[in-house]
């Protein structure tokens, strides 16, 4: 039981931490195009101010709860101003998005490194997360039992946004036919800004959960972006279902692989299992179905 | 003679240029730290052709090419430890993290100087072609392919650092004292290795130029353009495709192999993402589907890197931030596209109607728009 419990947890753990990441992701990737390597500074926005939200309100209880709102609105304001200032002229030139961002990402890691100090900042958990639940004999850390709930309410929100509200319905329509949805009506642009700003604002919520889980300073985002994107390419664009099986699947894989080896060695057989699983599902787990040829 | 004739001679003439400015003129005239900086210079212009090759002829955004810059600079690492360390004895870092072990089995072939070569050519060409292979076949392409491309470099490094008893972890492999027998600390070797590095950069100059004025460098272009016509038309864009991403990677090795007697310390910080980026900064920068772009691109970032990186690192890093953006929102093909606009400037109003179809290279920025 050992050797098999601890794992699954940790792995379901940071299953749902890189599924935060890339939540935001299957919106501006999946859903708009737009390969956005600043995610992780995003993410790492989300840390700060977390952090910054502990220095104001000192009691650390009320902190957290306060910093994801505020988390997702500093971030989401980040994502908008990167919309709109550079963005916007590059629809239809994803790789393009990718370079444009990978400067924006420099640039955020700078600023957050002259900021803040190198070392890092410490945000502590409150004191609802110090303790740890009995699972089999083992204790398993509450921080991590909170990572799963705030990304399983994450989730649940942006799937019914998605799907029941009318800005939900107006970014599905934008998505599957931009003209179309422009002839109806639709003011696209508007949608397109605010798919960035909720994408963008669930990078914040995801910082939020790093900082308790991790380190915070300048560099957090560049470890979370890649496994975010891997997440997102192994589930399919644009389909949350995917996103959330492929994210759980790599966070516990990647747990018993660290087990069984070590933890860089759990990366390189991650990735090897990304290639030969493509071999079979080139186009990610689940797909959108066209006639197009791409 | 009229330029007409000349023109398709014109990068060859260049290339001699370039060749007698880095093998004849720059020894001559710049001081030691210079020669060997230029050195360094070179290394990231190899591999940024190689990148030319693959991403601005091929289409394929090659994120990763740290990967084989590691796995050229870690063969040659392993090889000048060996060397300096003396036949049948250890490396001084393992000896001091570990004293009784033995060393790691995969250290024992690069004693040997004939296999080292041979590994800094074969190591890639295995490498980008299992994962090449693997990807193009079942067209897995565009921002996928970046990722991934990517993702590996990361696994690489992440790698490397983690096993300090093999590889020397983060702090990487240095102290070299021989290269293939000769003393590394020796002016003239060092100047001996500095050719060695810039003729290199002028074959693979070479290498580029002819494989772009061949038939597979116009099925090149025609894969990055339109790969569903290249496959109608009965050709396989994967195996286009691999051939360029693997002499790249031929090339991204070859620039970590030389770049270790230069530099003289090879770590896992040079291999990463970041490395990684910085390379193809450069390509960016001077012009991802020209000849010269590439090179003079990567000279140039490199010269940013190590010498505002030093003395400025908080400006040089929001400097390269600026680069990306702003290369890629007002210059999608690098500063060359400038040369080619002020080219047709000049000569447009006096060439005759023959000639005044837009060059391969502006049709490409049209295309690229258009996307």
């Amino acid at each position: 039981m050992d050797a098999l419990i601890p794992p699954l947890l940790n792995g379901t753990a940071l299953g749902a931490l890189l599924l935060l990441a890339a939540l935001g992701l299957t919106l501006t990737f999946g859903q708009m195009g737009v390969i956005n390597m600043a995610h992780g500074e995003f993410i790492m926005a989300g840390a700060f101010i977390a952090y910054l939200t502990q220095l104001v309100v000192t009691s650390v209880n009320m902190s957290i709860l306060l910093a994801l709102p505020l988390a997702f609105l500093g971030a989401g304001l980040l994502g908008l101003l990167l919309e709109v200032g550079i963005i916007q002229w590059m629809y239809r030139r994803p790789l393009d998005t990718l370079l444009v961002t990978v400067g924006v990402s420099l640039i955020l890691q700078q600023v957050a490194l002259q900021i803040f100090p190198a070392q890092g900042v410490p945000v502590e958990s409150p004191d609802w997360l110090d303790g740890q639940i009995n699972v089999f004999g083992y204790g398993w850390p509450l921080r991590q039992a909170f990572t799963i709930l705030l990304a399983t309410l994450c989730l649940i929100a942006l799937a019914a946004w998605l799907k029941y509200t009318s800005f939900g319905r107006r970014i599905r329509a934008t998505v599957q036919n931009r003209d179309l949805a422009e002839t109806s009506g639709i003011r696209t642009r508007t949608i397109d800004r605010l798919t960035f700003f909720v994408g963008s604002g669930l990078a914040g919520v995801a910082g939020v959960a790093a900082s308790l889980i991790g380190g915070t300073n300048s560099q957090m985002g560049t470890q979370y972006i890649i496994p975010a994107f891997l997440v997102v390419v192994a589930g399919g664009i644009g389909q949350i279902k995917g996103t959330v099986i492929a994210a759980l699947a790599f966070g516990i894989a990647l747990s018993y692989f660290a087990d069984w080896t070590t933890g860089s060695m759990a990366q390189v057989l991650a990735f090897v299992m990304l290639v030969i699983f493509l071999q079979f599902r080139p186009q990610g787990l689940f797909t959108v179905r066209t006639r197009g040829l791409t | 003679m009229t330029m007409t004739k000349l023109k398709p001679w014109l990068p060859l003439i260049g290339i001699a240029v370039f060749a007698i400015l880095l093998l004849v003129v720059a020894p001559a005239v710049l001081s030691m730290h210079w020669i060997n900086n230029l050195g360094k210079y070179a290394c990231w212009a190899i591999a940024a052709v190689g990148i030319g090759l693959a991403w601005g002829r091929g289409g394929m955004l090659v994120l990763g090419q740290g990967v084989f810059f590691g796995l050229g600079a870690y063969a040659m690492a392993m090889h000048l430890t060996l060397e300096s360390a003396g036949p049948d004895s250890l490396p001084v870092f393992m000896i001091l993290y570990d004293p009784s072990g033995g060393l790691p089995a995969f250290w024992e072939p690069f004693r040997s100087d004939a296999f080292t070569i041979f590994a800094i050519i074969a190591l890639p060409v295995i490498v980008a072609s299992v994962l090449g292979f693997a990807l193009f076949k079942r067209r897995i392409k565009g921002a996928y392919f970046a990722i991934l491309s990517q993702a590996l470099a990361v696994a690489l490094a992440v790698l490397i650092s983690s096993t300090i008893r093999e590889t020397g972890g983060d702090t990487g492999l240095s102290d070299f004292t021989y290269f293939f027998g000769f003393v590394l600390n020796d002016d003239a070797n060092k100047i001996m290795i500095y050719m060695i590095a810039a003729a290199l950069l002028i074959v693979c100059l070479l290498v580029v130029w002819q494989l772009n004025r061949s038939r597979f460098g116009e099925l090149l272009i025609a894969t990055r353009d339109a790969e569903e016509r290249v496959r109608f038309l009965g050709y396989d864009p994967a195996n286009i495709k691999l051939v360029a991403y693997v002499v790249a990677a031929v090339m991204a090795s070859i620039a970590g192999a030389m770049f270790v007697p230069i530099v003289g310390i090879i770590t896992p910080a040079e291999i990463g993402a970041s490395a990684s980026i910085l390379m193809i900064a450069g390509v960016a920068l001077g012009g991802r589907a020209s000849l010269f772009g590439p090179a003079l691109g990567a000279m140039a970032i490199g010269w940013g890197q190590s010498s505002l990186g030093s003395s400025w690192p908080s400006g040089w890093i929001y400097i390269l931030g600026l680069v990306f953006i702003l290369v890629t929102l007002f210059l999608p093909m690098g500063l060359s596209s400038l040369l080619e606009k002020a080219k047709n400037l000049i000569w447009r109003p006096r060439a005759k109607p023959a000639d005044s179809a837009p060059p391969a290279e502006s049709a490409a920025v049209l295309d690229e728009v258009k996307k």
